[in-house]
């Protein structure tokens, strides 16, 4: 059925009906286990929105997740499925690492932040580079070789943080911690506008740059040459082919594009948050940017909106195993997996429904 | 065996069916007379084949009645309407292609879960069938192997073992040379001598005129006209169809051609699957002329094609356009040659259906600097090149923000077309220029490549529709496997360039 719907249902009403569906399943769960799910929501939503420090954690968590979401989002236009969000992020944190390890002790952190931005980028886009051209030209899956590159990119780091960047007479398997030019500002004064105290939180300036990044790829996709060559390939290659634009070309610099942007995540760990190179720096991130873009339908505004409810998962999430001891933290993945589920596996269960009732509407109306 | 006065084979009385707000079918009343050759004719996205999908139970009609042989049925699915005697043959034939033909007619009628059974059971029955209406086909061959005609034999012979009593038969002819399409009148004539009814669904006004007993004219989901074949005329049923005059034949003088634009020597094609597809084809065009190229679908004219605009690559030979010849296979590069391309198949190629008509105006010209100075597009030239287009080539509704799916297949075709022309290109490469487009606007694209001819441009043309080439080309040529069998003048006759389609060598047809 190719029913029409007008733009405010197929953008919000559907997303909606899905996400309360996933959470409507989630409260089922919850009751199973015994205790309220009202309780559980209001615990939820008090420690993402309670109170200062809450909000912050909540924002640094979406700060992620729009990075990894965006970087799913971009090569969704190109129909590329890259699931490797996961291992660029985490390649991209050494380049940001290694900037900031090389770096620190005698440049200013304004000079560095740049820097260590172009080397996330360059590192995550070099880590998707080779699926990239592996699919392109070989025509190897995309889905099959970036999981690949992610266990790649665990074990590589996990050599690297062991054998080479570990500090001399310890026992953990990270890098010296950055001098203090090698860390990126808080932004207590921005949550200070708001009135509110940013507390412990470890929100910072890479959450500007996201925000950045949101922008940047709209105008991307939707006002660029080079977008509309990304989305021409993504909706139809023949005609692609057809309107002169290399195939090959296409994939390498749109998986670049999405890599870089999946490199930039590590920034916010890494430089804004612990200040030196450690293991599983992208803590999931990179597979939760799918959800991200599966339910922001793949448009930047709706991968930030995306990306702000997963990081209310998160941080209330926290909250709330904190305060019902009954659910614990796996109990916030099943309810991330619900979402997953319904918002974007099922995507499509609801709107033939939807698109009956607005038939039947329209027909009324026009009868009447 | 005639039975007077019969009931009608098929009643339909005020059968309803919508889809969403698309009404395709609006009380629709048809009678067709049992052991008759009733031909359905509209244009495309008339509601035939939704007409035809609630006879054979793909669809369920909202509202209305279907009566078969003067009884009130309901036909739920097509298990319902083969045990209700209605057999259908498709567009796109449902066959397996690697089965042999005598699997093929007994897939889903087995007879139990031995073959061998059935399988001897089925063969009789097939050479009975084979016999009863002059249905010569191999048994035993395997139906990929076999020609075009011959597998919509099988697809005959299938519904007819499935004791059809009526056969849909849905854009038969689509697929066949001239030749083949005779074949298959003669079959029909037959079917219809041993009391079987035909429906018979095209798009063609010649075969109507030439196939059927009466015939019902559909136009925008209403059943508009039906008439007896032989108290109507061609002229009619057009306006019928159309609902306003149309002209059949775009008038045109004579061609006063140039230098040559486009030339073709010995250009050689090889597949994927190492399947030689054009073999060494040479010819040229030259400025204020059309060439046309005919021939049954799939003899090499679509690889030509992608060949020319730099789609696929050469195995050996040379392309010139404009003097200059090409050097590698790149779309692109060619379009700055001043070479103009309207695929064959703009759903697949012409055009990205998900966008919005002003997007596509700008397909495969994106990188111009008229559209894109830099980085970015500009979108207000963009928009005012799409209005402008769709202006002079009266698309409609004119609105360059509408998804170009929600086009029908004539608009969509002009936005195609007015793309291609309106960069003024010296060479015009058009492939189907008319497939799947209402009479109507045939008529205007038609007129348009001859205004573009008469404008000095080199336009090659490609069509499987015979008529199209014989309106519009000054030179005709003949492709087969592959090949160019032979050159004839634009006035050339059907038959001739029928024997040409088939295979037969320009010598032995003299």
């Amino acid at each position: 059925m190719n029913a029409q719907l007008p733009r405010w249902v197929d953008l919000g009403l559907i997303p909606l009906l899905n996400l309360i569906v996933a959470f409507l399943v989630a409260g089922g769960v919850v009751m199973l286990i015994g205790e309220n799910p009202v309780e559980a929501v209001e615990h939820i939503l008090y420690g993402a929105f309670g109170f200062g420090e809450g909000i912050a954690f909540t924002l640094f968590y979406a700060t992620n997740f729009i990075f990894t979401g965006l970087c799913v989002a971009v090569a969704f236009h190109a129909s590329l499925f890259n699931i490797g969000g996961e291992g660029q992020a985490y390649i991209g944190g050494l380049g940001v690492a290694l900037v900031c390890l090389a770096f620190d002790t005698f440049l200013p952190w304004w000079i560095i932040a740049p820097l260590a931005i172009c080397a996330g980028a360059a590192f995550g886009a070099g880590w998707a580079f080779v699926p990239a051209y592996l699919q392109a030209k070989r025509g190897s899956h995309i889905v099959i070789t970036t999981i690949m590159f992610n266990f790649l990119a665990a074990s590589l780091m996990v050599y690297l943080l062991v054998n080479v960047l570990k500090v001399d007479g310890t026992m953990a398997p990270e890098s010296r911690t950055f001098e203090e030019a090698g860390r990126l500002p808080k932004i207590g004064w921005f949550m200070e506008l708001f009135g509110q105290n940013i507390g412990g939180a470890p929100l910072n300036l890479s959450f500007f740059l996201a925000i950045l990044a949101c922008v940047g790829v709209w105008l991307l996709i939707w006002r660029t040459k080079l977008g509309y060559e990304i989305r021409t390939f993504g909706a139809n290659p023949a005609a692609a082919v057809y309107a002169g634009i290399n195939p090959v070309r296409i994939t390498v610099i749109t998986m670049m594009i999405s890599g870089g942007l999946a490199g930039m995540m590590a920034l916010n760990p890494v430089m804004g948050d612990q200040n030196r190179l450690f293991l599983e720096l992208a803590g999931g991130a990179g597979f939760v940017g799918i959800a991200v873009a599966l339910m922001g339908r793949a448009h930047p505004v709706g991968v930030a909106l995306a990306a702000l409810l997963f990081g209310v998962l998160y941080q209330g999430g926290a909250e709330l195993s904190f305060e019902m001891p009954a659910i614990t933290r796996d109990m916030i993945v099943v309810i991330q997996g619900l979402v997953v589920l319904f918002a974007g596996a099922l995507e499509f269960m609801f709107r033939p429904v939807v698109a009956r009732v607005f038939a039947r509407t329209a027909t009324a109306k026009g009868a009447a | 065996m005639t039975t007077s006065p019969p009931a009608p084979a098929i009643e339909l009385v005020g059968v309803n069916k919508s889809f969403g707000p698309v009404h395709a079918n609006r009380d629709i009343a048809l009678k067709v007379e049992a052991g008759a050759i009733h031909g359905i004719i509209g244009e495309n996205g008339a509601g035939k084949s939704t007409l035809m999908s609630i006879l054979y139970g793909f669809y369920q009609a909202d509202s209305g009645d279907i009566f078969v042989g003067g009884s009130k049925v309901s036909i739920p699915d097509s298990q319902a309407a083969i045990s209700l005697g209605i057999g259908m043959v498709h567009q796109h034939f449902m066959l397996v292609e690697n089965f042999t033909v005598l699997e093929n007619v007994m897939l889903g009628a087995e007879g139990g879960a031995l073959l061998n059974r059935g399988r001897a059971a089925a063969r009789r029955e097939l050479v009975a069938l084979e016999k009863e209406y002059a249905l010569r086909v191999d048994p035993d061959a395997v139906v990929g192997d076999l020609p075009v005609g011959q597998q919509q034999r099988v697809e005959i012979l299938k519904a007819l073992y499935r004791g059809a009593e009526i056969l849909i038969l849905d854009e038969p002819t689509g697929v066949l040379t001239p030749d083949e399409a005779d074949q298959l009148f003669r079959i029909l004539g037959q079917l219809k001598a041993q009391g079987k009814t035909v429906i018979l669904i095209t798009h063609k006004l010649r075969e109507i005129m030439a196939a059927t007993d009466a015939v019902s004219v559909m136009r925008q989901g209403e059943m508009v006209a039906t008439r007896r074949t032989a108290e109507t005329s061609v002229e009619e049923l057009a306006e019928l169809m159309v609902g306003r005059r149309v002209l059949l034949r775009v008038e045109k003088g004579p061609a006063t051609p140039g230098e040559t634009r486009l030339k073709v020597q010995d250009a050689q094609v090889i597949d994927g699957m190492g399947v030689e597809r054009l073999r060494r084809v040479s010819f040229q065009v030259r400025a204020g002329e059309i060439v046309g190229i005919a021939g049954v679908a799939g003899n090499g004219q679509s690889e030509l094609l992608e060949a020319i605009a730099g789609i696929r690559p050469l195995a050996s030979g040379a392309i010139e356009v404009c003097g200059h010849e090409r050097t590698v296979a790149d779309p692109a590069e060619l379009r700055r040659m001043g070479l103009a391309h309207v695929p064959e198949d703009r759903h697949r190629m012409g055009l990205v259906t998900a966008f919005s008509a002003k997007e596509n105006v700008i397909l495969g010209y994106h990188g111009n600097p008229d559209y894109s100075p830099g980085l970015f597009l500009d979108r207000g030239a963009i928009r005012k090149a799409c209005e402008q287009h769709m202006a002079d080539f009266d698309v409609r509704p004119p609105n360059p923000d509408l998804k170009t799916a929600n086009f029908s297949g004539g608009n969509q075709q002009k936005i195609v077309l007015a793309r291609e022309i309106e960069q003024d290109p010296q060479v015009l490469i058009v492939g189907q220029p008319t497939r799947g487009v209402d009479v109507g606007a045939i008529e205007a694209i038609h007129r348009r490549l001859i205004e573009l001819r008469d404008a000095g441009k080199a336009i090659l043309l490609v069509s499987v529709e015979l008529d199209e080439i014989r309106a519009l080309s000054d030179r005709i040529l003949v492709m087969f496997d592959g090949r160019v069998m032979g050159e004839l003048s634009g006035d050339a006759g059907e038959r001739e360039i029928g024997l040409l389609m088939s295979g037969v060598e320009q010598e032995d047809a003299a």
